[in-house]
């Protein structure tokens, strides 16, 4: 079965609906699937839930769809860059679930797991709790968290074969296998598609069987804050 | 004198053992990593790397290697990359001995509050309450009192909670004090500063 396609758009088609539930991948702006983001907003589909660690920036990364106002709900544990987003929540046009950081990473591996739900000692007795059943092991209170099964995973890794057998580069990894596990059809962005066999299987990040449709493509790579030290001081 | 900023941060590093898993918060916090030393420390990152490096120079900036402020920072050769999942697994199954932190109030019980102001903009807990509530030791780094000389240390706090009873040790511009059955018991004093200072400027219970 053929798994490479050749545009985001292509590899979109057939899979976008209104109301539907998107895991994305990435951390700040560092491996964001930037260019299926940009196919969704050319889509024009509306009414999106978003899984995803943040929200982008002001007109980049999943920003863009918040200009668009294509989102309806994000599920994030941190949103503190965006303008539009902050403007679109107060006025209450935009929904919000906050997610402590391991909690929607766990949520997302979970699901991928088939594990619909699991107790956590992350956010006991904070708002976080409120709500959810609580359990105590050895004196200890843990809540329960729910698995995150998405109708869609979207996600960008360094190389994958054709197969989508990948390997992410350095800390661009970070949310991309847990969101890519959890969708019922996950689509992959990729720098560099190789053959079979050219990746070591030893040293596969995420293995093809998460991977229903790649693409390769030219990444922008946006640095938020870039920090740097003089020569001089080595 | 109280401590400033960077004795704080040099009081923070002396926690750490030869040999610590560690993830260090922003702010202050990032400081103590200039302080510890000959001891080997290897700091954590929460968006997935073990073995965390300085800022890189000018010029070798990598947009995919960043740290949980999504600063560029450096690799090291003991760097190891993961996924978030993994990240969190290891914060949540207390492999991180210790996290250091800044908090905008403590309670005497530990209660910590450092994510968010009601009426102000919230941008979200990220990875805090995972850290709090995992890590082996918390270590909360701040000054004692707020820019209106208010106390940070309080008998409970007013903003909502990052982690309930999590707090282990809280080092001040004034001094250092531990949360222990009862309160907060002083510890150390900062140069300078007197117990009588301390005192009065901490609402929380002192048990010493």
């Amino acid at each position: 079965m053929k798994k490479v396609y050749g545009s985001a758009a292509e590899a979109l088609d057939g899979l976008l609906r209104d109301d539907m539930l998107i895991a994305a991948g990435g951390f700040g702006l560092c491996g964001i699937p930037e260019l299926l983001i940009d196919a969704i907003v050319e889509s024009g589909v509306k009414n999106l839930t978003i899984a995803s660690n943040n929200c982008g920036v002001d007109g980049f990364g999943l920003g863009k769809l918040l200009d668009t106002k294509q989102i309806k709900k994000m599920m994030s544990s941190y949103v503190g860059e965006n303008a539009e987003f902050m403007r679109q929540y107060l006025s209450g046009e935009l929904e919000l679930e906050f997610n402590p950081q391991g909690t929607l990473a766990e949520r997302m591996r979970a699901g991928g797991c088939g594990i619909p739900g699991f107790y956590t000692k992350t956010g006991v007795g904070t708002v976080i709790a409120e709500g959810k059943d609580v359990k105590t092991w050895d004196g200890q209170d843990y809540i329960l968290e729910e698995g995150i099964f998405a109708d869609l995973s979207i996600v960008k890794a360094w190389k994958a074969d054709t197969t989508g057998n990948c390997v992410f580069r350095k800390t661009a990894r970070n949310f991309n296998p847990p969101a890519a596990m959890c969708g019922k059809i996950c689509v992959m962005e990729v720098e560099e598609i190789v053959e079979p066999g050219e990746l070591d299987p030893d040293h596969i990040h995420l293995p093809g069987i998460y991977v229903h449709r790649i693409i390769k493509g030219e990444h922008e790579k946006r640095i938020e804050q870039r920090t740097v030290r003089k020569r001089e001081e080595a | 004198m109280p401590w400033d900023r960077n004795q704080m941060a040099a009081r923070a590093a002396e926690e750490l053992e030869d040999g610590m898993y560690v993830n260090l918060g922003i702010g202050i916090p990032t400081l103590v990593a200039n302080y510890v030393g000959d001891k080997e420390i290897t700091l954590q990152s929460e968006n997935g790397m073990l073995g965390m490096g300085p800022f890189p120079f000018e010029g070798d900036e990598d947009p995919d290697l960043i740290n949980a402020g999504k600063q560029t920072i450096t690799e090291l050769p003991k760097t190891a990359y993961f996924d978030s999942a993994m990240s969190f697994g290891m914060i949540r199954g207390g492999k991180i001995a210790a996290a250091i932190l800044g908090a905008m109030e403590v309670a005497e019980n530990g209660d910590l509050a450092n994510w968010m102001i009601p009426g102000k903009l919230v941008k979200g807990m990220g990875g805090a309450m995972d850290l709090v509530a995992g890590v082996g030791r918390v270590i909360v780094v701040m000054d004692h009192t707020n820019k209106h000389g208010d106390s940070k240390l309080l008998k409970e706090c007013t903003l909502p909670l990052t982690g309930k009873g999590v707090v282990d040790r809280i080092i001040t511009n004034f001094g250092v004090l531990d949360v222990v059955e009862g309160g907060l018991k002083i510890v150390q004093l900062a140069d300078g500063v007197t117990e009588d200072e301390l005192r009065a400027a901490t609402e929380a219970t002192i048990v010493n």
